[in-house]
């Protein structure tokens, strides 16, 4: 609660801060897609053959496709050959220890608040480095494998690990799925690995945080965690980028793998650059995030409080394929100025006595656009599956709009699937009463989303809830008045 | 410690106050009373800063300052309470997080530190004794499924946390039984002192039979008609308001 209150506090007047250039030597492939530069890149990692050929056989099949309409957002097209598809800091050697990370990418991080000194981080957090293409450190690896966890970066894990890699690697998140991820699967340049053996219950909170720098960089990640049975862990995602004029994309894939009995908790703090007050610049954040639970018993929840990005299409969904699974999906979206976000999930019921549940918070302010959009799909063989959704919208000002697509397809009569949906504005009843206790408009807004948002906040690990409570208030700045 | 000159406001272009004059210093308890619709929630979101009220002429003085010129959150701050008639609910805050945000706005306003914790929790404790009021209703979202009630005594808890100069309660005792009318009244006497004004606008004389105020003045059509001490107000529950008929018929005329 203390937290809380100097939180919001801290809304003092500032705009975007993580918006700035780290100035640093890097390594970039030049612009455009082909197989050639696909070659490249998989030589600069040097991946092993199949590992190449999975990237060229996603490559022709994306070559197939068509970008997807049918999402409420609005972009001109995407120009793919004027994208850099990598773009990595030089570094001189491979690193034994953190200590030998470039001092001006430590500066750069702990600006952003993320420390990369195990020493100074207060509590056990392992964090896993991505800027723009390519992992710059992971730190506690060394305790972790002890206990036989294995974080670490993707390309890492495709040199060591190579066996788990091609077992789970497109095994939630198919190449051909869809546009984005059978780009990711063509291109993708790093990410993180997680793998949890059979019994464990990781003791530290794993978390990867994504930094674009390059401009014209795009940043394609994939993300596989992988909990065997009766495995535990808590996994944490954040991602900042520099203020820049023209659009940056974004275009990330993470799998989930949860066996019997385990329990994987993926929580996401998004906070790309959103672009300017005017639409001009910002990150075109088109993720693909899905989880399976494989075994019974098996629980996937995500949460995500998603603030940035000019445009965020993404739906991290559940297969309940394990007889007893859950699913949860919580997520706070807030869009501002001309934020346009198309969010929600699907929760997927095969398995017997499945359940799953639904918790949506949109909140939009300026002149945004933020639409929920969810599945909930109960098989045949789906008996008694569950599904409880609540969607609710806040609306600050009367130029945005909020909208919620829910669909439900049920294909057994022993299904029960809810869904409540409610939209409200933040009354004038509401900001006077504030008001006239002392709190000025804009800390009175920032109170009232944070406690609209508060069911999903407090699924968040506690370090980062703080964090994300300072970005719903950050980003609603100027929204008042 | 308020001086109110010549009030004339409007709401929607509709003329609902017709020029208010009121003296009230440090240490007072003035009771407003008078028929439903007779302009008291008015005045009271007038003096608060409510900005759909319009004040086309008169003027608002509060401890020197020219109130009309402060935003209701600097008023809030210069140590102005109004306990809503009608208490607004946010859901998801809980009343101990939204006194709390409330109380260091205001010291932040005065140049004091924040509150710490502990010290803020002890503060808390003494002022729930003092209104009588249960803790498990401050972890609640404020006003959320609270009852009548609850919602009043939770109003003069915040009164009691915040130590206004001035505090306006409106209508704070309708609706509530008469062991809660008890309770509330017993929290506002504790909170008188010299340094404290109050304004308490009501109908009916079983708050003032606890509060004892010093004055009381009758508001018809948005005048003040009669001002008197606190017998005005037994001879206004004795007779009704007709026996203030030739004021009535006055203030009707205008
Ligand atoms: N926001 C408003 N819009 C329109 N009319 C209003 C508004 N607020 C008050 N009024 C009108 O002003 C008059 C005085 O109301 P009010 O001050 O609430 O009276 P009281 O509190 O004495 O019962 C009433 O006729 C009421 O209908
Ligand atoms: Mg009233």
């Amino acid at each position: 609660m203390k937290e809380e209150i100097d939180v919001l506090e801290q809304t003092v007047a500032s705009d975007y801060k993580y918006g700035f250039v780290t100035d640093i030597d890097t390594d970039v492939v030049p612009k455009g897609l082909s197989a050639e530069v696909i070659r490249i890149i998989s030589t600069k990692k040097n991946e092993p053959e199949w590992m190449l050929n999975w990237r060229l056989k996603a490559y022709h099949h994306w070559l197939t496709m068509e970008e997807p309409e049918w999402a409420n957002v609005h972009y001109p097209p995407i120009n793919f050959q004027d994208i850099i598809y990598y773009a990595a800091p030089k570094k001189k050697n491979k690193l034994n220890n953190l200590d030998e990370v470039d001092p001006e990418l430590l500066k750069t991080f702990d600006k952003l608040g993320i420390s990369l000194n195990e020493q100074k981080r207060l509590t056990g957090v392992a964090v896993d480095v991505v800027m723009d293409s390519v992992s710059v450190a992971t730190s506690f690896k060394k305790q972790l494998s002890e206990i036989g966890v294995i974080f670490c970066s993707m390309s890492e894990a495709i040199q060591d690990h190579p066996d788990l890699v091609k077992k789970y690697l497109g095994s939630v998140v198919p190449m051909t799925d869809n546009y984005f991820a059978a780009l990711n699967a063509a291109v993708f340049t790093d990410g993180s690995f997680c793998f949890i053996p059979k019994g464990v219950r990781c003791p530290m909170e794993l978390s990867t945080y994504f930094r674009i720098n390059t401009e014209g960089a795009g940043q394609f990640e994939r993300t596989l965690i992988v909990a065997e049975d009766e495995a535990y862990v808590s996994y944490l995602e954040g991602c900042t980028a520099p203020m820049r004029d023209e659009n940056q994309l974004h275009a990330a894939v993470v799998e989930l793998v949860a066996h019997t009995k385990s329990e994987i908790k993926y929580s996401t703090v998004q906070n790309w650059y959103p672009g300017d007050e005017n639409g001009k610049g910002g990150v075109y954040n088109f993720v693909t995030k899905r989880g399976i639970c494989q075994g019974d018993h098996s629980k996937i929840s995500w949460t995500q409080v998603e603030t940035g990005s000019a445009i965020t299409w993404k739906y991290p969904s559940v297969i309940l394929k394990g007889d007893n699974s859950i699913g949860e999906f919580y997520s706070v979206a807030l869009t501002n100025n001309k934020q346009q976000a198309d969010t929600g999930t699907k929760m997927l019921h095969i398995g017997k006595n499945t359940r799953s549940r639904i918790v949506s918070k949109g909140i939009s302010a300026g002149r945004s656009q933020n639409s929920y959009r969810g599945l909930v799909r109960a098989g045949k063989n789906a008996l008694n599956a569950r599904n409880y959704s609540q969607c609710d919208s806040l609306l600050l000002g009367d130029k945005c709009g909020a909208h919620t697509f829910p669909y439900i397809e049920s294909k057994n009569k022993t299904a029960v699937i809810e869904h409540e949906a409610t939209t409200s504005k933040i009354g004038e009843d509401q900001l006077f009463y504030c008001r006239q206790r002392g709190i000025d408009a804009e800390t009175a807004v920032a109170l009232i989303v944070t406690g609209f948002a508060k069911e999903v906040m407090n699924q968040l690990p506690m370090e980062f809830a703080v964090e994300a409570q300072k970005l719903l208030a950050i980003s609603l700045e100027g929204s008042v008045g | 410690m308020l001086s109110i000159k010549n009030i004339h406001a409007s709401v929607e272009g509709k003329q609902i106050l017709n020029g208010i004059n009121l003296e009230v210093k440090a240490g007072e308890v003035h009771a407003i009373m008078g028929p439903n619709g007779s302009g008291k929630s008015t005045l009271a979101s007038i003096l608060a800063g409510r900005e759909d009220y319009e004040v086309t002429e008169g003027s608002v003085f509060f401890e020197g300052n020219d109130m009309l010129e402060l935003s209701p959150e600097d008023r809030a701050r210069e140590g102005l309470f109004l306990a809503f008639q009608y208490p607004v609910e946010i859901p998801g805050v809980s009343t101990t997080n939204f006194i709390k945000t409330a109380l260091n706005e205001k010291r932040k306003y005065n140049g004091q530190e924040p509150l710490d914790a502990v010290s803020f929790l002890k503060m808390m404790k003494q002022k729930m004794q003092l209104v009588e009021i249960d803790k498990s209703l401050l972890t609640r979202s404020i006003n959320e499924g609270f009852s009548g009630g609850e919602k009043k005594r939770n109003e003069i808890f915040q009164m009691a946390m915040l130590e206004p100069k001035l505090a306006i309660l409106d209508e704070t005792d309708s609706g509530l039984d008469i062991d809660a009318l008890r309770i509330v009244a017993n929290g506002v006497n504790k909170l008188r002192n010299e340094n404290r004004a109050i304004i308490v606008i009501t109908h009916y004389q079983r708050l003032l039979d606890y509060l004892q105020p010093d004055f009381v003045h009758v508001l018809v059509n948005g005048r003040i008609v009669r001002s008197g001490t606190k017998e005005l107000a037994l001879e206004l529950e004795e007779k009704g308001y007709d026996f203030l008929k030739d004021e009535l018929s006055l203030a009707e005329a205008l």
